[in-house]
């Protein structure tokens, strides 16, 4: 091993793929056969964390940063003056199996820019999984990057080495894709997905009647959007994920707030802060809409084109909605239940099951790990005391508000402080 | 009135399974079950030493388990959290558990269910972390080697998830605060006990039980560490939150350097 080369193209590729949020490492059944080495944990594992806070669980990596394209949000774009690098295969391999072996990740996440085509590229990628599997007997987790314009009988293969596959549309709308890449093509990213798709929904029902049908991408598809890039509101975002995950059944849309990384007209300015809590106010709906029932227009919609930065979008959509509340905890169903806001679906899990014993009241529920200071203002329970005034939603917002400490608080509050 | 007795067992789970046998079969009126050595005597009740039968533990995990799957989980788990006082909280949620008729206790708003469940996700969290968090490091005789330090006892529920993803190498994990470890043979686990002449956390003095190409590998992690991570992003507070400063000890990426 040619140590310090290595350590010179890790540095530069594994920092170029670092913009990449997906880590999941999660939904993957492959189990360990023939004394090989690893498995995938159902669950996943997060084996560190960076100091931005995120999961680390595989080794994300470029194969490499050469790319033909000049996609103005991209770091590794044609017209960046940054060094290149290139892995073999082989460098691949070694270091993937050598970090697994030491407990260091759960599998690789390879990606790469486009060198000549896209077949070209897929190919190689391909290539590193096929070894992975076949030569070293691996079975822990491998993500690979779809290539945008990569050919079916390639995505099929891909499938076949790899438990998760993605590709990132990046821009939520054509019009920004036009605008920001315009080397690319909407359906050069839609091709690959929807062949991923039919062989996943094949292979679910093969699986059925014969139990040895190839394994096809076990931990499914996802793809990810950048988030303050091309001016577009919440409601793009939302409505473009909830077509990707409905027409490509994908298993998550990951949401990734704009980090400048070029001096360019078309973007925001290197240096202008990351917008973290808009991202996070996206997540927080994409979870409404995937575990708690929401639809995605009871959210945004033309009147809501943004979700509320300062309180999180079920309190919002609860303040718009008061007519539902206050819902009695003891009797209503576990849709209505999850769209209290303070009541996440492991406490709602809790109230059905101990409402069945005897009948709630406050001190059970703040035990249960309810947060009462949302919740109190739209729920009855087993107490004489709730509240009985009849507020209107600016009202309670207020009260929320000054009760509650929120990290994003100094983000967007509006009050002066007094000594600066 | 029965006169309450205090139980005394050795401390092992098989040992506290069977002084829940005994309470059941003599109708003890149990004041309290002490691991040997940590015992103190209430003022009005007697002691009675148990003696651990692998027989009669196994037909209280049974019954546990015929009752529920969740629930002996649930037991275990507590068990290993070494928390003072969890055996008589374990007897009383075991005694609430055998008088249902479906074992479908899941009765949050009663204190000992709720904090047995709780306890039981703690460790359960422990366990997963340590799932995480182990880092071994290739000794000359090549063997994968860890030294961990849980909060928990968690070494038992851990075995299997290495066994099943390092089938092919051998391994040692040791944990450093209850001086035991799990060695994988190719073959099977054992448990063994080390006299260690020095505990291997993440110092920058090279130990010569290591191959240099281990170092070399603990670089490449190192750096793939930093440049992963995105500047305009950093948060400590919600690092340290993942990544708890106690367990950073043993954590090669966190090596000073």
């Amino acid at each position: 091993m040619d140590f310090d080369r290595i350590r010179e193209k890790l540095n530069i590729l594994a920092d170029a793929a670092k913009y990449d949020v997906s880590c999941a490492s999660s939904g993957s059944d492959r189990t360990n056969t023939n004394k090989g080495l690893g498995n995938a944990s159902h669950m996943g594992i997060c084996h560190s964390y960076t100091e931005d806070g995120r999961c680390i669980s595989l080794l994300k990596i470029l194969l490499t940063n050469h790319c033909i394209f000049d996609c103005a949000y991209c770091v590794t774009r044609k017209s960046n003056d940054v060094k290149r690098a290139a892995f073999k295969i082989q460098e691949v391999v070694d270091l993937t199996i050598n970090f697994y072996r030491r407990n260091y990740i759960e599998g690789l996440f390879l990606s790469s820019g486009i060198f000549k085509i896209a077949d070209y590229t897929m190919e190689r990628l391909v290539a590193v999984a096929k070894k992975l599997r076949e030569e070293e007997n691996f079975n822990g987790y491998i993500h690979l990057k779809s290539i945008p314009g990569a050919s079916d009988e390639l995505m099929y293969e891909a499938g076949l080495y790899a438990d998760h596959l993605s590709v990132n549309i990046e821009v939520p709308t054509i019009s920004g894709l036009k605008l920001l890449a315009p080397d690319k093509k909407h359906e050069d990213f839609t091709k690959p997905m929807l062949k991923v798709k039919n062989e996943i929904v094949r292979f679910q029902t093969e699986r059925k009647i014969i139990k040895s049908t190839p394994k096809y991408a076990p931990a499914g598809q996802s793809t990810q959007m950048i988030v303050g890039a091309s001016g577009e509101t919440d409601k793009d975002i939302m409505y473009s994920a909830t077509y990707y995950y409905k027409t490509y059944q994908m298993k998550r849309v990951y949401y990734s707030g704009y980090v400048p990384v070029a001096d360019d007209t078309r973007l925001p300015a290197i240096g202008s802060q990351v917008p973290m809590l808009r991202e996070n106010r996206l997540y927080q709906t994409d979870w409404l809409l995937r575990f708690y029932g929401f639809a995605v227009n009871e959210i945004l919609s033309k009147e809501h084109p943004n979700l509320d930065m300062d309180v999180d979008p079920k309190l919002s959509w609860a303040l718009r909605n008061l007519y539902h509340f206050p819902v009695d905890v003891n009797a209503a169903d576990k849709r209505l239940l999850a769209r209290i806001p303070g009541i996440g679906m492991q406490s709602v899990e809790k109230i059905i099951k101990a409402r069945k014993f005897r009948r709630l009241n406050w001190d059970h529920l703040k035990k249960i790990g309810v947060a009462l200071n949302r919740a109190q203002y739209f729920m009855v329970c087993d107490s004489r005391h709730w509240e009985r005034r009849d507020l209107d939603a600016e009202k309670i917002k207020g009260m929320i508000l000054q009760t509650s400490s929120g990290k994003f608080r100094n983000q967007y509050s509006n009050q002066l402080s007094l000594f600066n | 009135m029965n006169a309450s007795t205090t139980l005394i067992y050795d401390g092992s789970f098989n040992g506290f399974l069977t002084a829940v046998f005994v309470a059941f079969d003599e109708k003890i009126n149990v004041a309290d079950i002490q691991r040997n050595g940590q015992c103190q005597n209430g003022l009005f009740s007697d002691t009675e030493t148990i003696f651990t039968h692998v027989e009669k533990a196994k037909r209280v995990w049974n019954g546990i388990k015929g009752k529920s799957h969740n629930a002996i989980s649930n037991v275990y788990f507590a068990f290993l959290s070494e928390t003072e006082g969890v055996e008589m909280m374990l007897y009383t949620y075991i005694q609430k558990l055998m008088r249902t008729q479906t074992g479908k206790y899941l009765d949050y708003s009663d204190g000992t269910v709720l904090h047995i469940s709780q306890l039981a996700r703690k460790v359960g969290r422990e366990k997963h972390r340590m799932e995480a968090f182990v880092r071994f490091q290739l000794t000359k005789d090549n063997i994968y080697f860890a030294n961990i330090e849980p909060d928990f006892d968690v070494l038992p529920l851990i075995s299997k998830h290495f066994r099943d993803r390092y089938a092919d190498q051998q391994w040692l994990i040791y944990d450093v605060k209850r001086k035991y470890g799990i060695y994988y043979n190719l073959d099977h686990v054992e448990m063994v006990s080390l006299n260690l002449r020095e505990v291997h956390f993440n110092k920058i003095h090279k130990s010569d039980a290591f191959l240099s190409e281990e170092y070399d590998y603990q670089t490449l992690w190192n750096d793939y560490f930093k440049s992963t991570g995105i500047k305009s992003r950093i948060n400590p507070k919600l690092h340290t939150q993942h990544v708890p400063k106690r367990y950073w000890k043993y954590l090669s990426e966190k090596k000073a350097s």
